[in-house]
């Protein structure tokens, strides 16, 4: 019997979790390939945690199974599964050197002295805090104590690295550099990662692969580029970031796109995510980013375009860019952020804004 | 305007008042100690360790001390035992009941001595045995585990559940970690906890009136008993020694306390 290598090396399998009458987890399936470093991403009380601790074996599944490498893992221990965890508070010994923290692991792996010093300087190395190793974890600055759990969770070589909100605890600036250096790290050492955040910026910008939750349900799988640009459902493209929303009543199909009528009644052409039936409640999604705007004096139109007229209501200087809020002919609102013009837009301004039918995507609402 | 006596001044004269009514009395056994007369009276006629050196020739008192230490350290030791694994499966596990039993732990507290000595002594009754110094030993034990157990969760709360779980993420059995990572965390409370029913066992009087045979008395009963016949010198020296040792243990427990406090 020849026996095909699974690609993902990491299994959910219609897992659900229930604490009590609260359901945290409802039939998940996940597949995570080898090396790769898979964000689950939602808000507090999404069941995120709880899909990271029952890997880490710190919960039992209430029904499904968990594999690792093809073995299920369900009633192994939680210190016989060989993982890594990374914690949003370090939770590096408060009482051991920075040497016995990163070299805890490695004591119960049967390692002799001579390669867990080496192994623990060589870590210590990897994360680019060498010398330190007789330091108590009080003495480091949060960035610091980040690493050195990082350190001590890569030093024992994980078969899965899992890291719940690590960069949470970091203020901005720091937290910018810590996600590059994760990634980086992740890609030299090639470790299986899962990666636990409510941060969209973070998930988008690290992973290879983005799974965003909402509670306990799965919600969308993928790319960070396909959660982004083609978001499942209202929640997914919320919480991603910088939506606008428009209820549309569905149209007839046009080539590629669909033809939608705007509450104004207005027809739009927008590129629907899934199959519509005419006379459909749905919603058009389209990125702040994505809306092109202009002085009303100098609209022209443009063949297969979306037009809307408004008025500026409000704006804020964000450095490189700027963020409008739009006032539309039927007093709804658009959100817009583009590039700082030339002639800046001011408040009370007459504008039109010109929205792609490949920027409009259809979703059920 | 300028008033003569301001508010102020009024509560830290009253205030001092206070405090010389409560500590004078004390202040005057520890003097006395000193006073190489038999008949104690202010203005003091000199300084000996007269009384001091009497008391390590007494051997009943000697006794007793001994029984006094012997209890002290056996309740501090049994107490704690009891106290730590109770505090971590009330910190760290849900289990029905689980607030019922911590109250039923904490209860001696609130419970006058006098109903405990009586409570215990019938016990021993209805079981048919003779008082003895396990007797003494269980119910000092009781007297002292609410205090322990509240040190100890205190703290048990305080230690974040992520150190174990980091601990056994890397590899560590639970018993592992409870040795490598959680025990060393909660070793000051541990020893406060220790301190703190060493001393309470030390100073009890009340309850061990009730439960203390002829033979087996402990100091403050030894002195109560040697008060009832005449007031001896003696007494003030071995106040003296009770008072520096039920101050300085207590405040010991409190300095580990807080050291772990800044610690964390």
């Amino acid at each position: 019997m020849t026996k095909e290598k699974d690609p993902a090396f990491v299994k959910y399998r219609r897992i659900v979790k229930r604490f009590g009458n609260v359901i945290a987890v409802d039939d998940v399936d996940i597949d995570i390939p080898e090396g790769s470093l898979v964000s689950l991403l939602g808000p507090s009380g999404c069941g995120k945690t709880t899909l990271l601790r029952m890997l880490a074996g710190l919960e039992t599944p209430t029904e499904g199974d968990i594999f690792i490498n093809g073995k299920r893992i369900n009633d192994v221990p939680i210190h016989k599964r060989n993982l890594g965890m990374i914690f949003q508070n370090y939770a590096l010994f408060p009482h051991k050197t920075i040497f016995d923290n990163v070299a805890f692991g490695l004591k119960y792996r049967g390692v002799s002295k001579e390669e867990m010093q080496e192994r623990v300087y060589k870590a210590l190395e990897l994360v680019r805090l060498p010398g330190v190793e007789n330091r108590k974890p009080s003495q480091l600055s949060g960035g610091q104590q980040q690493r050195i759990a990082l350190a001590r969770a890569i030093v024992i070589e994980p078969d899965v690295l899992l890291m719940d909100e690590p960069l949470s605890a970091l203020d901005e600036n720091l937290r910018e550099a810590m996600r590059r250096e994760l990634n980086n790290l992740q890609q030299e050492i090639g470790v299986t990662t899962i990666f636990v955040t409510h941060d969209q910026r973070e998930a988008l910008s690290m992973s290879d692969k983005v799974i965003v939750l909402k509670d306990g349900i799965k919600q969308q799988e993928g790319t960070p580029a396909e959660v982004y640009n083609h978001s499942a459902n209202h929640f997914v493209a919320d919480f991603l970031g910088h939506p606008n929303f428009l209820p549309v009543i569905v149209g007839e199909e046009q080539d590629d796109h669909m033809v939608v009528q705007l509450e104004n009644g207005k027809t739009f052409l927008a590129t629907p995510s899934t199959q519509f039936k005419r006379g459909e409640k749905a919603e058009i999604v389209v990125r702040a980013q994505k809306l092109k705007m202009a002085p009303r004096a100098e609209f022209h139109e443009d063949e297969g375009m979306n037009y809307l007229f408004g008025k500026v209501k409000d704006r804020s200087y964000m450095g490189g860019e700027v963020s409008y809020y739009v006032e539309l002919e039927d007093m709804s609102t658009l959100h817009i952020i583009s590039f700082v013009r030339r002639i800046p837009l001011e408040r009370n301004d007459e504008v039109f804004i010109k929205l792609n039918p490949a920027d409009c995507r259809l979703i059920k609402v | 305007m300028k008033k003569l006596i301001s508010g102020w001044s009024l509560i830290k004269s009253y205030t001092l008042l206070v405090y010389i009514w409560m500590f004078a009395p004390i202040v005057a056994v520890v003097l006395l100690s000193f006073n190489p007369q038999q008949f104690g009276s202010f203005p003091m006629k000199g300084f000996s360790f007269r009384w001091y050196g009497e008391l390590l020739h007494n051997p009943s008192i000697l006794g007793a001390f001994k029984n006094s230490l012997i209890l002290g350290s056996l309740t501090a030791i049994l107490a704690t035992s009891i106290a730590v694994p109770a505090a971590l499966a009330f910190v760290r596990y849900e289990f029905r009941g689980k607030d019922f039993l911590n109250t039923l732990l904490i209860a001696p507290i609130m419970i006058p001595e006098v109903v405990l000595g009586v409570a215990l002594l019938l016990f021993l009754r209805w079981l048919q045995q003779p008082k003895s110094f396990m007797l003494l030993l269980l119910g000092h034990i009781v007297l002292t585990l609410p205090y322990v157990m509240l040190v100890v969760q205190a703290r048990m709360v305080g230690i974040k559940k992520e150190y174990e779980e980091a601990a056994l993420s890397l590899g560590a059995s639970p018993f592992q970690t409870f040795r490598s990572v959680t025990f060393p965390l909660l070793s000051p409370a541990i020893f406060a906890g220790m301190l703190f029913s060493f001393t309470i066992s030390f100073d009890d009087v009340t309850a061990t009136l009730f439960w203390a045979t002829a033979s087996q008395q402990t100091v403050p009963v030894k002195i109560f008993g040697m008060l009832r016949n005449s007031i001896s010198p003696e007494i003030n020296a071995l106040g003296t020694i009770m008072i520096i040792l039920t101050i300085s243990l207590p405040l010991t427990a409190g300095y580990f306390i807080r050291k772990f406090a800044r610690e964390s």
